[in-house]
């Protein structure tokens, strides 16, 4: 294969994500105008109804009447929708980043703890899978009743978005911690006793050696904290009934969906472009950190 | 003893250690890893070598007769289980501690993240040195290993004879008196390796280190070193030690008969 600029390859992977979600939306679009030829036959179709959705305007509207739903405002005289979507996506990624953020220090600091000892690590990291079997919908009403609760640890008054980044946290030190103790395990023998024949210390060959080698293991769980500090925050506000986010405003749309379909979708259209651009930084960064450095010639 | 012979801050006879005793002196030196367990295994055995300060000693010998067990005991990096390894007149250890020695891998071991440059400035970072010092120190390597035009290349863009190259520049870099050198060149092709030892041979004498070198190779071995040690396997011995008297050596050396000589004489060391 021909050697490629960065930027023509980026561009080319821009392209072919807007191809296909053109994809997405003619599939869409062509099952609703089959189910429309198959309603107009005026035969009972079996299977429609059964395991495939309808395709009336009102279990599936149509992409246009989605779109232009954004334009509207909800009620006379008020914000329009996409005005709505958009402040509750930053409420919600503000409260993401503060979880990931969060996350992200804990998990590097359980990687180097573990690193540090193979017992501990042995002892240890069962409980750190076990954390993540407990069922999110479980803990996430007990994280919200300890911060109201307030135990005076802390000098700020206690919010319910910070319990919602609790939860994000929650999710996001994980993958860190596991891929982060992978990364940092990472270096060859030849490499470690090259740092030892320079006399080097534990964290010189930390700083200089262990972890530039772990951030190709640890930005593939960058992307999946970053997703999982997104979900973790959009179902920690349903939870938590934080009614800034984008999280409650589909669980406020779903309940009105008879008078309203559109906003459901369109929400969680907002809901899925919050992944999107936060996938999309994780990823530039690694672009401008790694594989620019590794892969493309220099002079 | 000192590591820096000062002849007026001492007694005579300690003004010159290195040519009284050696840059490498050990006595007696054995290695059992896992000693008193049921799996203990004896690397090596009694080895007694004295290796002259500027000199080149090749170790040679099968796999797993424990060349790299004892060129980890010079370098501090394990300890003997008896006798005693001394470096510069120190422990090994103590060697270690005041990088006395550059070491070189099989792997080129170059961090992939960085720059043939900054992997040459690596040790002098770890030392401290300031960033127009190891810029220098770097750019002067880069010429003694005669690649200054991949200064800001990265390792990845480089053939394997270079990154060895690149790896003996950060080596030496912060000029210790002594490089071990683990089998550097056994992942390279016939060509580039005749080329990378014509290459050593030059920085050597260049730079009037003292190397301890491994390797498999006979030809190798004899072609570099003033003297080769043939070892033996299970447990790890020097069986034989052979004083190489080539003189300087060019590529002719390699048609020469005394060089054929020696190889057979290495050959049949090994042999017993």
């Amino acid at each position: 294969m021909p050697e490629r600029r960065w930027w023509r390859r980026l561009l080319l992977q821009a392209l072919s994500a807007i191809a296909a979600l053109a994809a997405v939306g003619g599939i869409y679009s062509l099952y609703k105008v089959i189910g429309r030829a198959l309603d107009d036959s005026q035969r009972d179709w079996w299977f429609i109804g059964t395991f495939l959705p309808r395709s009336t305007d009102r279990d599936m509207p149509p992409i246009r009447d989605i779109i232009s739903e954004f334009n509207k405002p909800l009620r006379e005289g008020g914000p329009k929708l996409i005005g709505l979507i958009w402040d509750a996506s930053l409420f919600t990624l503000r409260e993401a980043v503060a979880g990931f953020v969060l996350g992200v220090i804990i998990g590097m600091a359980i990687a180097i703890l573990l690193l540090r000892s193979r017992t501990l690590e042995k002892g240890t990291m069962p409980y750190v899978i076990a954390s993540q079997t407990v069922p999110l919908i479980a803990i996430t009403p007990i994280i919200v009743i300890w911060g109201r609760k307030n135990f005076g640890f802390f000098p700020w008054e206690w919010q319910d978005w910070m319990s919602v980044s609790l939860i994000a946290v929650y999710l996001t030190f994980f993958p860190v911690a596991v891929n982060g103790l992978r990364g940092l395990q990472s270096p060859d023998p030849d490499s470690k006793e090259l740092m030892d024949s320079y006399a080097a210390g534990w964290w010189q060959t930390l700083w200089r050696l262990r972890l530039p080698a772990s951030l190709p293991y640890l930005f593939p769980a960058f992307k999946i904290a970053a997703l999982a500090s997104i979900i973790g925050a959009i179902v920690g506000e349903i939870s938590a009934a934080q009614s800034d986010g984008i999280g409650y405003l589909i669980l406020d749309f779903a309940s009105k969906y008879s008078t309203g379909p559109e906003r459901l979708y369109a929400s969680i259209i907002g809901a899925a472009v919050l992944g999107l651009f936060a996938a999309a930084v994780i990823t530039l960064v690694e672009f401008g950190l790694i594989v620019r450095r590794r892969q493309t010639a220099r002079t | 003893m000192s590591s820096h012979p000062n002849p007026e801050a001492q007694p005579a006879q300690e003004a010159q250690p290195f040519q009284e005793q050696g840059a490498v002196e050990i006595v007696g030196a054995s290695k059992t890893f896992l000693p008193g367990s049921a799996s203990q295994v004896t690397a090596i055995t009694d080895i007694n070598l004295s290796i002259a300060s500027g000199s080149f000693t090749t170790f040679i010998g099968p796999s797993g007769c424990g060349k790299s067990t004892l060129l980890r005991l010079v370098a501090g990096l394990t300890e003997a289980t008896e006798g005693t390894v001394t470096v510069n007149g120190k422990t090994a250890n103590q060697a270690r501690k005041d990088r006395d020695y550059g070491m070189a891998f099989q792997t080129a071991s170059l961090f992939d993240w960085r720059t043939v440059r900054k992997n040459i400035e690596l040790p002098l970072e770890l030392l401290g040195w300031s960033r127009t010092l190891r810029r220098e120190r770097a750019d002067e390597m880069l010429e003694l290993v005669q690649l200054p035009e991949f200064a800001s290349s990265y390792p990845r863009e480089l053939s394997g004879g270079m990154q060895q190259r690149v790896a003996i520049a950060r080596a030496l870099a912060f000029r210790p008196t002594l490089l071990l050198m683990d089998e550097p060149f056994g992942a390279l092709d016939e060509m580039t390796r005749e080329h990378m030892q014509t290459e050593l041979l030059r920085m050597w004498k260049e730079t009037d280190t003292t190397i301890i070198f491994i390797t498999h190779s006979i030809p190798e071995a004899v072609f570099l070193s003033t003297q080769v040690c043939v070892m033996s396997p299970r447990p790890g011995q020097i069986t034989a030690k052979v004083d190489v008297n080539l003189g300087n050596r060019t590529e002719e050396t390699r048609n020469n008969e005394d060089f054929f000589d020696y190889i057979v004489q290495v050959r049949e060391a090994l042999r017993s």
